[in-house]
């Protein structure tokens, strides 16, 4: 079994990408659940806001690519409108039921033939990402390794950018939720009736909420977009949202930097699995294949048993996350 | 002085805080509330009691806008607030408690108190990115909240989970919490409910404390002791409408009051009509 090249993936997997676009994408639903309550059970219609935001406006606007990634936010302000205003006034499960509700009708809307001159339907839109590329200080086509990473320049390009947009947004979140305003967010998520008589507008700041996790949302859209090169609705599935969900929860929610752990946790225990199970022993592979049919194919699922197994484990030792109290947790049952 | 008042439900008073006019709620046929005047004098505490059922809550909600009312109107200060919502009630001076309590249980004792502030420009997401905007007031309003916890005797309490009170403390923390708004009027929603009877004594103190510093204070009760101790008068609801009014002694001995309770045939002999 090669290790060094298993933990060569495992470790550019740590800070590569995918974390840093789930990382995004459930530091946007942190605001949303973590801190003010709301179940978002759709949060990937604002990833695919952000991303046919950008994509919509080149591919059938031919508008330039900046103007993409303004309109990006402005996609993901109306879904936050659309969403939170018939529902933010009823009780917390109708803004779930809308939520995934929405999605779903967002992504079977934008794949369909109808709309495909606009959203370019089931294939989806391609090549639109160049003036981003072509900023890149790095050579796109060449592998830069250092210590035990190694990516392609477009890779390391997105990475510096994702990274650089993470590590603000997520400083910008901690400062706000310091702030007097994450404080009443949080007293909404707690009682809403006590903070409507303490004279917050609880509405409106449930709505701030939407606004301000739905854009983070949109960014994730958007940087996993640029960095695919290509938008496919398809990939905007529910499987999406409850995976933002799942690391939400294994850093522990209404903590600034735990969606970037939980991400970096999820996402390293996948390819670590997958690259331990494909490189077992050609004669353990054939016994594994011949008792539990475990194929090539399989593995991509069996991975997914182990991070099952991995979060019943969590939820076991440690139901409040990874930077959760217990002793805040315990309150839930007073 | 509002022992002079004439003890006759509706009765005008010289400075009332609150003008309540033909104000009335329906629940499909169930006519919840259907009050057809009566004014709160400022600067006194006033009781609303009335048997189980008589409605006191929901008047009490109408009045502080956490439900809406079907016609009438209400006036505070003289301003008719029908239609205004009910976080905007506090920034008029008007603040309410529940009966169950509501305190924030994943917040600090301290964070508690500090929400209470109105009007804080932290609490604007732009302005909340700059510390500076917001950090001075930050600091008045949090010697505002230790010098209240001081007051209700919370201050060993101050960075706990607000989860962790007992009962009492909890009503404590909740009074403390609506004067960080520095209410003219406070509507107390059963505020000895669940409270041990060695906490009674001062948390009643801590209301006629209110009341001496100037502020109204509204309050339903259960409890005849507590009602006949700390209110210089007393509203009774029945079946939704207000039956009398008047100071603790005239309630006391008012038959309306005591039928209603009681029902009207309470002192006569159980028997058989023949």
């Amino acid at each position: 079994m090669d290790w060094g090249f298993i933990f060569e993936r495992t470790f550019s997997t740590m800070i590569g990408p995918e974390v840093v676009i789930y990382a995004l994408a459930a530091l946007g639903l942190n605001i949303h659940f973590g801190y003010t309550g709301l179940l978002n059970f759709g949060h990937v219609a604002f990833m695919a806001a952000g991303a046919y935001g950008l994509g919509v406006s080149v591919y059938y606007f031919h508008w330039n690519f900046w103007i993409g990634l303004g309109m990006a936010m402005v996609y993901s302000i109306v879904l936050a409108l659309i969403l939170g205003i018939p529902t933010l006034r009823l009780r917390a499960d109708y803004l779930g039921l809308v939520t995934i509700a929405a999605s779903e009708t967002i992504r079977i809307t934008v794949r369909s033939r109808v709309m495909k001159p606009i959203t370019g339907g089931a294939e989806g839109i391609s090549e639109f990402s160049k003036p981003f590329y072509d900023l890149s200080p790095f050579d796109l086509g060449k592998f830069y390794k250092f210590g035990p990473f190694r990516y392609l320049g477009r890779d390391l390009w997105v990475l510096v950018v994702g990274w650089t947009l993470l590590i603000l947004l997520t400083l910008m979140v901690q400062q706000v939720m310091r702030a007097p305003w994450g404080r009443a967010l949080r007293a909404i998520r707690e009682d809403e009736d006590a903070a409507r008589s303490l004279g917050k507008n609880a509405y409106a700041f449930k709505i701030q909420s939407l606004l301000f996790g739905g854009a983070i949302g949109a960014v994730a859209g958007v940087v996993q977009v640029v960095q695919k090169g290509s938008i496919q609705a398809d990939g905007f599935n529910p499987v999406i949202t409850f995976t933002i969900w799942m690391i939400l929860i294994i850093g522990g929610p209404a903590r600034p930097w735990s969606p970037i752990a939980g991400s970096m946790i999820y996402w390293s225990l996948i390819i670590f699995v997958e690259n331990v199970l494909r490189q077992l022993s050609p004669q353990t592979r054939e016994t594994l294949e011949s008792t539990i049919k475990l194929s090539d194919i399989n593995i991509g699922q069996m991975r997914y048993i182990f991070v099952g197994l991995g979060l019943l484990l969590l939820a076991r030792y440690r139901p409040q996350g990874i930077f959760g109290s217990r002793e805040e947790m315990a309150l839930d049952d007073r | 002085m509002i022992a002079n008042y004439s003890p006759t439900p509706g009765v005008s008073k010289n400075n009332p805080a609150l003008v309540v006019k033909s104000v009335s709620k329906s629940f499909g046929g169930l006519k919840a509330v259907d009050v057809q005047h009566l004014e709160i004098e400022s600067g006194v505490i006033t009781a609303l009691i009335g048997p189980n059922g008589a409605g006191k809550t929901t008047f009490f909600n109408l009045l502080t806008a956490f439900d809406s009312i079907d016609s009438g109107s209400i006036q505070l200060f003289g301003k008719d607030i029908a239609g205004v919502a009910s976080h905007n009630l506090a920034k008029k001076g008007m603040v309410r408690t529940f009966q169950l309590t509501k305190a924030l249980s994943k917040m600090t004792v301290i964070d508690n108190l500090k929400l209470g502030a109105l009007r804080q420009s932290g609490e604007n997401f732009f302005k909340s990115l700059f510390t500076p905007i917001w950090s001075s007031q930050e600091r008045e309003i949090e010697s505002r909240a230790d010098a209240l916890l001081d007051r209700f005797n919370l201050s060993h309490m101050r960075d706990e989970f607000a989860g962790t009170m007992s009962g009492g403390q909890r009503k404590l923390l909740e009074m403390a919490r609506a004067l960080m708004t520095d209410p003219q009027i406070l509507m107390l929603d059963e505020p000895m409910a669940g409270v041990n009877p060695a906490l009674t004594q001062s948390l009643l103190g801590h209301v006629k404390s209110l009341r001496d510093e100037g502020r109204t204070v509204i309050f339903v009760e259960h409890n005849m002791d507590v009602v006949r101790d700390i209110s210089d008068w007393v509203v009774v609801m029945a079946e939704g409408a207000i039956i009398a009014e008047g100071t603790p002694d005239h309630i006391r001995s008012n038959q309306v009051v005591i039928d209603a309770y009681l029902g009207v045939h309470h002192d006569r002999e159980l028997s058989h009509d023949v």
